[in-house]
Parts: C-alpha cells; structure tokens; sequence
C-alpha cells in the first residue's frame, strides 16, 4: 500500500508500509551483488535441468545431456566393487578350505562375503541369524549331522542334501515306522520312551526298557546302540541336548511314525566356488564350527601325497 | 494504489550497488591495539600446526591436529576419540558462551578485533594503502580510466591479495595432515584432491570476501551481529557519538563566531573517513558498526588539536550515556564490567571448564563396551550348556601396544572364548592384545549351564596387564531359554 508508505526520517530510508505497535519496516534495499548471486543461482539451475535428469515425466525424468543416472552411477559403483574383489575370490579358490584359517586376513574376508551372501541365499530356511527353527538346522550350534568343519560344511553347500537328481548330495533316509507299518502304535510309544531316557528327558520305566530292544532291531544301525547317532550316514546324536524336530513326545512319536525328510539346494549349480566358500566361511564363524584342524598336519598330508604321486 | 509517478519514482530502488569503502589510514591507542591483536592471531593460525609434540612412536607428532582418516583429534597432551566427541562439543558450548560473556561485557569486541573477517579485511586494507595510497588516492585511482598505471596498480594489488589469501588456505589444511609432509606433498602433486579443492576454496574465499566483499560480509551475510544486537543491553559498552555533547555541529570558525551555540562536533567527517564498514556513527548505534573504535582515534585527535576535551566518540554504556546527559558522573568501569549477568555467564563458562578438566584429568585410557547378540539371543548347547554371543569393541587409548584381561563378574559355571579360539581353550578370562592407539572387535562367546535363571545380568570387565589400575566395565545380560523342552 504505497499510500503508506513514507521517508524515515533517520535512515533516510523509506519504509514499506507495515507497521505493528508502532514499529516500522524499513525498506533497507538488498545489495547488488546479492542480486547477481540470485541471478547465478537460476542460471545454474537451468543448466542444471538441462544437463542432469530433472524433469518429471510419466514413467521417468528427463534423460538430460550428460546420460547421467542414479542407476547408471550404481551399476559402476557395483562393477568396480566386483573388480576390487576379484583378486580376494580368486585367492579363495586357490587356497585349500582347510588351510583358510591360515591365513587370517582371507579368512576375514570369506567370512564377510559370506554375510551378505547368506543374507540372500540362506535366511529364508536358516533365519536371518542363522538360527532356523524346527526342522531347519540352528547353525549356530555345535551339533552337526553331517560334520562341522570347513571341508564338510563346503561339502553340504555344493551337494545339498536329499537332491533326488544328484548322486554325490548328502543322503539318508529313516523308515515311516508307523505309515509304512514297521511298527504298532504301542511299540512306537515305548520306543518315543527309550529316546527320551537317552535324551536325558524321561527316567527309565518299563516302556523304556520295551523300547530299548525295539531301538536295538530297528534304529541301532543308524543311530547306534548307544544312540549317538553317526555322520557319516547324517544320522543324528539321540544323546545331546539338542534336537532338530523336538524330543518331546509328540514331535518323537511324528518323527518315528512318519520319518521326516529335510532337502536343502545344492548350491553349487546355482553360484560360483568363491561364493560358496565365503558361505563355508561364514557359517563356519557363527560360533558353532569344529575344530580347524592343525596347519602342519595338512602340510604334511600334502607333502606326503606329493611324494606318492611321484614315486 | 499510488500514483504512477510514486510506482515508477528512479529513486525506488530495489537492489542497491555497493559503495566503495576506502576507510583512512589512522593513529592511536586502540589502533595500535588492532595491530597487536592482529598480529597475535595471525601469528596463531599460521603457527599452530608447525608446533611439534612428541607422542612416541605410535602417534603424530604434530601438537594440534585433526586427524579425520583416523578420526582423532590432537590438542597438544589431550587425544580425543570420536566418542569422546562432547569434549569438543563443549568446548564449542565455551566459546558460545565465551562469546556472550564478551559481548555482555564489551559490546561487540570480538568483530571488532578478532573476527577472521576483521583480521584479514585489515590486512588487505594495509596491502591497498600501501599500493594505491590513502584513501583520498584510492578513490581518484577508482575513478581514473583503465591505464598503464592503474593496471599495474591492480594487479599489483591483487596478486598481493591473492597471495595472502593462498597462504591462508594453505595454512588451514595444515591442521588435518602433517604439516612438514603435507607442505611437501603439495608442492610435488601427492597431496590428495581434497587438500587442492579445500586450499583453492579458500583462496578463492578468503580474496573475495578480504577484498571486495569486507563490510558486506559484517552486514548482510553474518547472522551474528544481529544476534549481538539482541544480547547487548544497557550496561554493555559500545562506541557512542555523544550526541549531547557534539550537537549542532559547527566548523571551528562558527564555533568561533558564535560561541555557545555549537556542540563540540566540527563536522570534519574524519569519523566516517576511518571507518572500515564506512558508517557515520553520528547517526546512533547502527548494526553495521563492529566497534572496532578507530572513530574515536580518529575523533580524538581532532579534539586535542582544536583543543577540545577527547571523547567526543568514546566506548559507553548506554546507562553511562543517560547519567552524563543528567550531569551525573559515569559507572566505574569495574562496576560495568563484573555485575550479575556477566558473572553469570562467567560462572557457567567456568563451571563447563572445570568439568571438562576434570573429565579429561579422570578418564581411563582403556575401554569396553560389549553387544549382546539378538539374533539369536541364546544358543543351546549338545552338552546341555547355553551360549550367548557378544560383539565387544576394546578401546586401547594409549600410544602403545597393550594387552588386555577381559573378564565377568558373578555368572555361575560360565567360561569364555573368542572367535579367535575356540572352546576347547576357554576360560573364565581372555587375554587379547590391541595395537597401539586403535579398537580391537571381537565376538566373545560366553556358555554356561542351561539351568539358570532366564536372565542374568553380569558385567564384562577389561583390566589392563600391565596396569591393574585401568579397569572398565559393561554391564551386560545372559540368557538362557525359558524350559529344557
Ligand atoms: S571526527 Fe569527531 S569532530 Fe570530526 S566529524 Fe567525527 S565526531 Fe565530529
Ligand atoms: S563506527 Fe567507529 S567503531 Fe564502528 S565500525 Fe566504524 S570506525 Fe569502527
């Protein structure tokens, strides 16, 4: 409102026409360089819309002069990430999986690779922390059907196990007692009992003892008569605090009637050496691996079958 | 609506052009006060990084350094981590408070003297007088045509300039590398992009707003005078024009004509001459003013030649301004000086002082802090033991290579191992070396019998071998699941 507006005195300065209890605006004007900077900035910014993507388009944005794109930006980062690590997976391949500890530094770096490689491959059955659940082994534990160390966890990543259309996977299969008719309901029940006397759940009772001789004919074979079980065949340790389908009886008696038949991918048709040895590596480090064996031991072994090969 | 003479009146400007200021060269007690201030930081800040400390072998020798690729900061014998970052923080918090204790007791001293923009605007005045002359020189060589002379002048001036400004950004990027290496590393193309980009920044800044920008930097882009303005009150001293006492002003022949009717001011615009942000502090106290108070040496020597008392300008108080207008004498200066506010903000300046003194004289040179793993919280064990895993960072603080006993309290049956062994090797302690002036992660595996309590909480504690003194703790969780089934 330019009527309003007028000359302070003082300042010499003429005020905008806005007044609150008295106090006045001046209408101090900006400096010129404060202009130009102004001006600078909407150049730039043209500029800016015209070299880079900017423009919001339906589907996309503006493709801009210099091809530029956040996408593009990545998939180089992604590459020249991929070339830094080439050096590191060729290193893996090359090095014996039971000699990786040997060298801390590699070994490091397996273990890193094989974190994000499990956060894409593994967490869906094993859980993010590798922790499963029932029926999908805890990794983090130190029970292992089918051995703990580097070489035979290795080993379970590139067969699998249970893959009906390969013959190296690991393997084993235990009778449906029950389905298949092996065993009575009530026979079923004394072995459930047995089992759980040697888990340590149950005190003896005569069901038990019914059970033992039943165990004796019919799963020793596999678990052995001690029920320690046996790796070699996957069968698992009936003994230890730890059970990978529950040794309450429901669970037991589900188990022995109906068998259970776990599968897990042979990964080494889906992803490279390197990666599966970065996977061993890892879940190796979760806390639960077997012991590593002896560094000169293995040099030995080497040496020896060097000497056969040339005798 | 206004008439359209009123809306398309030339006057109404918009944007306003700069005016040149050439403020005259002057002599006098806070002049000379300017130039040893001026001399003193300066003196500071190109300096500092050159001063050597000795460390020993593990960490630089340089007494202030930042070290940001090893995230340290060096200030002669006190290191500091990145999370013992409040330290700087409270410094910042001190030198804010710093500055409100300063401007409650002098006014707007620190632009006046020490702002980085003072300092380095006086300095490029100094370099333009001595090329083109005072002020009366420089805007004739202004307004003179392009020549030979006034080329040759300018770039004379500029390159001096341009130099100055050169060496203050060198100087800045001194404080984050070693200065000797880093001094050579610049000049044969090692040093890194960064330190190139920053010293180009810098000398770019430091040109412009040294050389041309000046009073524009003090009045349109710092937040702080207006910050000062609303922090100063009645008691805090700041340069006055005695009004009272100069008005009307009169040249000395009026003055002489008709005595009695003129104020002491003769109007010799010496005043406005001098001033570096080309103010008239005649016209009140104004946001463009640093107080710089070269207008009062300036004024001063006009009073004693014409033989007038000096003071016409001085530093008052706007109180002291009111009682000399009733006749009365002045507050002591003293009295200024040391009342509530500023022993106020004295006492808490001091108070985060001392903490911080104390802090840093009581702090243990060795650390732990331990994570209980969640994922999963809990493992059990074949033999009927329940691990649980923990992500500890040891903090070695110390210059030299220690090792370190971690250890728990009170967790019944439990023993330890890391995952640099196994549990075939596990005990109740762990001994781990950490290198030198750096952090050691490990994952620490802890199992115990799988019959106690759900949760128990215990504590990790690391001592150092080699000085059972230095002990830390974490306090820390177990757990175990809830039934054996
Ligand atoms: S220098 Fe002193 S006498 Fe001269 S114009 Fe300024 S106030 Fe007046
Ligand atoms: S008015 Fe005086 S004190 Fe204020 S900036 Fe100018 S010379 Fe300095």
């Amino acid at each position: 409102m330019s009527e309003n507006k007028r000359v302070d005195k003082p300042t010499g300065t003429e005020t905008v026409g806005h007044e609150w209890d008295g106090i006045e605006e001046l209408d101090t004007p900006m400096p010129r360089w404060w202009l130009w900077t102004l001006y600078a900035t909407i150049i730039w910014g043209i500029g800016y819309v015209i070299l880079y993507p900017a423009i919001p388009m339906i589907n996309s944005a503006s493709e801009g002069l210099l091809g530029w794109s956040s996408r593009g930006e990545y998939a180089q980062a992604v590459s020249a990430r991929e070339r830094e690590l080439d050096p590191i997976r060729q290193a893996l391949v090359s090095t014996d999986i039971r000699k990786l500890h040997g060298s801390p530094e590699l070994m490091q770096q397996a273990v890193e690779g094989g974190r994000s490689a499990f956060k894409v491959h593994c967490v869906q059955c094993h859980g993010s922390g590798a922790a499963g659940s029932k029926g999908y082994p805890n990794l983090n534990d130190d029970d292992w059907l089918w051995g703990g160390d580097l070489e035979a966890i290795e080993y379970t990543l590139i067969h699998g196990i249970r893959n009906p259309d390969h013959d190296q996977t690991r393997f084993s299969q235990m009778p449906a007692f029950g389905r298949d008719g092996i065993l009575q309901s009530g026979e079923i029940q004394d072995l459930v009992s047995h089992v759980r006397v040697l888990a340590g759940r149950e005190k003896q009772s005569a069901a038990a003892t019914r059970g033992a001789v039943l165990f004796e004919a019919n799963c020793a074979i596999c678990h052995g008569s001690d029920g320690t079980g046996d790796r070699t065949q996957g069968a698992p340790n009936l003994t230890d605090a730890i059970s990978l389908y529950g040794l309450d009886r429901a669970s037991l008696t589900d188990t022995i009637s109906n068998s259970r038949y776990g599968v897990m991918p042979r990964w080494g048709q889906r992803l490279d050496p390197a990666t599966i040895r970065m996977l061993a590596a890892y879940v190796h480090s979760l806390g639960g691996g077997e012991k590593l064996p002896a560094l000169e031991e293995i040099a030995d072994q080497r040496d020896e079958s060097d000497g056969d090969g040339q005798s | 609506m206004g008439s359209p003479e009123e809306i398309l009146d030339p006057e109404l400007k918009l944007y306003e052009s700069r005016k040149s200021v050439f403020p005259k060269a002057v002599n006098g007690p806070f002049r000379r006060l300017k130039w040893v201030i001026m001399a003193i930081t300066l003196a500071i800040y190109y300096v500092t990084p050159w001063i050597r400390w000795d460390r020993g072998p593990y960490a630089p020798d340089q007494a202030v350094l930042v070290d940001l690729a090893n995230r340290r900061f060096y200030m002669f014998g006190i290191e500091i981590w990145p999370h013992e970052f409040y330290y700087v923080a409270g410094m910042l918090v001190m030198a804010g408070i710093g500055l409100f204790l300063v401007t409650s007791a002098v006014g707007r001293a620190w632009c006046g003297y020490s702002c980085p923009q003072t300092v380095w605007t006086d300095l490029f005045q100094h370099v333009e007088r001595a090329i083109d002359g005072d002020r009366n020189a420089q805007f004739k060589l202004q307004d003179a045509p392009w020549g030979p002379k006034k080329i040759g002048k300018r770039l004379a001036k500029w390159s001096v300039w341009l130099f100055i400004a050169f060496w203050t950004g060198g100087a800045w990027i001194m404080y984050f590398a070693d200065a000797p290496t880093l001094v050579v590393d610049f000049w044969t193309g090692e040093a890194a992009f960064v330190a190139y980009a920053t010293v180009g920044v810098l000398t770019l800044t430091t040109f412009i707003f040294g050389g041309f920008m000046r009073e524009q930097v003090c009045i349109y882009m710092c937040p702080w005078p207006r910050i000062q303005t609303a922090m100063m009150d009645e008691k805090s001293l700041t340069v006055t024009y005695k009004d009272w006492r100069g008005e009307p002003r009169g040249s000395v022949k009026k003055a002489e004509a008709q005595p009695g009717s003129f104020g002491d001011c003769i109007d010799c615009n010496q005043c406005v001459a001098v001033c570096p942000t080309g103010i008239d502090i005649r016209e009140g106290p104004q946001i463009g003013c640093i107080t710089c108070a070269l207008c009062i040496d300036a004024c001063d020597s006009v009073m004693e030649k014409i033989n007038r008392p000096r003071g016409l300008i001085d530093y008052a108080t706007l109180e002291d301004a009111d009682l000399e207008k009733a006749g009365k004498a002045h507050n002591p200066v003293l009295k200024t000086l040391f009342r509530p506010r500023t022993i106020l903000y004295f006492s808490i300046w001091g108070a985060i002082g001392l903490a911080m003194l104390f802090a840093v004289g009581n702090r243990t040179r060795i650390d732990i802090s331990a994570n209980h793993d969640r994922n999963p919280v809990y493992v059990q064990l074949a033999d009927g033991h329940v691990r649980n895993s923990y992500t500890i960072n040891l903090r070695n603080m110390e210059n030299r290579p220690r090792d370190m006993i971690i250890g728990m309290t009170e967790l019944k049956g439990a023993v330890m191992w890391s995952n640099a062994g196994s549990r075939d090797g596990a005990g109740k302690t762990l001994v781990t070396s950490v290198p030198a002036d750096s952090v050691s992660r490990l994952r620490l595996y802890i199992a115990a019998p799988g019959d106690g309590p759900v949760r128990e909480d215990f504590a990790l504690t690391v001592t150092a071998a080699d000085d059972a003194e230095a002990n830390d703790m974490d306090e820390i969780f177990f757990e175990r699941p809830e039934t054996g089934e």
